[in-house]
């Protein structure tokens, strides 16, 4: 088979297949597009304005290396005008994540950025797997999920950054539509293709990959000799995105354009309106920006560590009572952390440091006029 | 343009691969980035079913060259060391799992089909781990 020349240019020999397009490339060529891409994303959403402090969350993975790696060069091509962080969360898992993060080191190194650790332990006085070691295998990513988002926002507020970059990719969210009708999660399926959130924060966070298919990253990644760890989760890795990963990929096999469509149904979504008020009235505060919803008083700040809560209690110090209690799995039962809100801790309990705003966020905090940065 | 034209070798019994892993791919193969094998110039009889053989040109006195479908028949019963189920599905590798030939996406080399040469270089990259 004589080699075929590059569908853009006509001139190398082509070396992958496109899975958004079908065209086949050459190298020169796959960076050029895929970088441009990223560019467009970022500019037709207005993700970021000339002296934004940005945070890219890395985990040492294929997705945030590259991530990384873009950004810095986009920053650098573009003058976006941005300052860049890596910032990385450390759950304390032995095996995993101690490997992944000496990967972020030789990134932070490899690509001259500032680097932010933030520990589990440090934080909340538990790594998972001391916490495992406690609850087992069963509840253990409520846990971990719970902690790091918050641990992110707190990293982020600590580096005064109001704006974290994830390398969520084109599958992920897919996955992630998919799995959310499957649960009729009607909410969730209209946010979970936003190009920009904001959490139970009021810190921002993007995703520049919302259009990157994985086989592309992972190429890039291949090509351009990118230094990344990946290995599976020790603790039980989410069996349900699991199987919505493996219906993903048998699609993409048979028709490649199955991600970016599945993306598109999940845009393109009606809700009827009765349907949204129910949905609504259970979680009123998905379909607010925090900062609205602060306003408003549907959020509020938790009584204990300041971290912004709907309840009395944030959910990482309601997690946190019952480990600190011995009584862990009771902090995951609806009914029984309402007794848990009431009272509030023994004295001598570990809490949570005291959340603190990111100086640029701290004016964003008190109300503001309606309609500013409304999601 | 110099297409190569591979040296129609059929009396060398064996080929020379690099084998190379990435993305965790690795551990199912003794936990090591690159292998060196060799194996048969040609699918040993009886050669394993496929399916959509025309039984004119399968005569059993010419035997196929070994392409790539058969090399990951060949790894499976040969250096697969856990969990096959992370590496095939079917007759092939798994969705989710990138296949490059001498550097190049096998989707543009003919996927299976693409007949090994000696010193060729095979690179297996799972996409499947968290990033």
């Amino acid at each position: 088979m004589p080699p075929k020349l590059c569908a853009l240019c006509s001139k190398e020999r082509a070396i992958l297949r496109r899975p958004k397009t079908g065209q086949q490339i050459c190298k020169d060529c796959f960076f050029y597009v895929f970088e441009t891409e990223v560019h467009n994303t970022i500019t037709e959403a207005k993700l970021f304005k000339p002296g934004d402090r940005v945070a890219i969350g890395a985990s040492g993975g294929k997705d945030s290396t590259v991530l990384a790696y873009v950004m810095k060069t986009l920053n650098d091509r573009y003058k976006y005008g941005l300052e860049l962080f890596l910032l990385s969360i450390d759950e304390g898992i032995t095996g995993y994540r101690d490997d992944s993060l000496e990967t972020v080191k030789r990134n932070q190194q490899q690509y001259n950025l500032p680097l932010k650790i933030l520990s589990y332990h440090e934080l909340y006085g538990w790594t998972m797997d001391r916490i495992v070691e406690k609850i087992g295998r069963k509840n253990n990513c409520t846990f971990c999920g719970v902690f790091r988002r918050q641990a992110l926002d707190r990293g982020a507020a600590s580096l005064n950054v109001d704006h974290i970059v994830t390398g969520h990719n084109a599958d992920d969210i897919a996955e992630t539509v998919l799995m959310n009708i499957m649960r009729g999660d009607i909410a969730r399926l209209g946010r979970c293709t936003l190009i920009c959130t904001q959490g139970e924060d009021t810190i921002r966070r993007s995703k520049p990959f919302k259009y990157a298919y994985e086989k592309e990253i992972v190429m890039y990644a291949y090509f351009k000799k990118l230094d990344y760890f990946s290995t599976e989760c020790i603790y039980s890795p989410d069996a349900y995105r699991g199987h919505a990963r493996m219906f993903l990929k048998d699609l993409e096999a048979a028709r490649p354009s199955a991600i970016i469509d599945i993306i598109h149904s999940g845009e393109a979504f009606e809700v009827k309106e009765e349907v949204k008020q129910a949905a609504k009235a259970q979680r009123k505060t998905l379909f607010l920006s925090r900062p609205t919803a602060l306003a408003k008083g549907i959020l509020e700040r938790c009584k204990r560590c300041g971290y912004i809560s709907s309840n009395d209690l944030c959910k990482a110090c309601v997690l946190l009572e019952g480990l600190e209690r011995g009584m862990p799995n009771m902090s995951i039962k609806e009914k029984e952390r309402s007794r848990l809100e009431v009272g509030y801790g023994p004295s001598d309990m570990r809490t949570i440091p005291k959340f603190e705003l990111p100086p640029v966020l701290a004016d964003a905090a008190s109300p503001q006029p309606k309609g500013l940065r409304e999601n | 343009m110099t297409p190569p034209t591979p040296p129609e070798n059929t009396s060398s019994k064996t080929l020379n691969l690099k084998l190379e892993f990435g993305g965790g791919m690795e551990l199912l193969f003794s936990n090591k980035r690159s292998h060196r094998v060799s194996i048969p110039a040609h699918v040993p009889a009886p050669p394993p079913p496929t399916a959509s053989a025309s039984p004119a040109t399968d005569r059993p006195d010419t035997p196929r060259p070994s392409d790539v479908n058969y090399l990951i028949h060949w790894m499976k019963e040969n250096i697969l060391t856990e969990r096959v189920e992370l590496f095939m599905e079917g007759d092939t590798v798994r969705p989710g799992i990138l296949v490059m030939i001498n550097d190049v996406d096998w989707e543009l080399e003919g996927e299976g089909e693409y007949v090994l040469k000696d010193g060729d270089e095979v690179v297996f990259i799972s996409t499947l781990h968290g990033g």
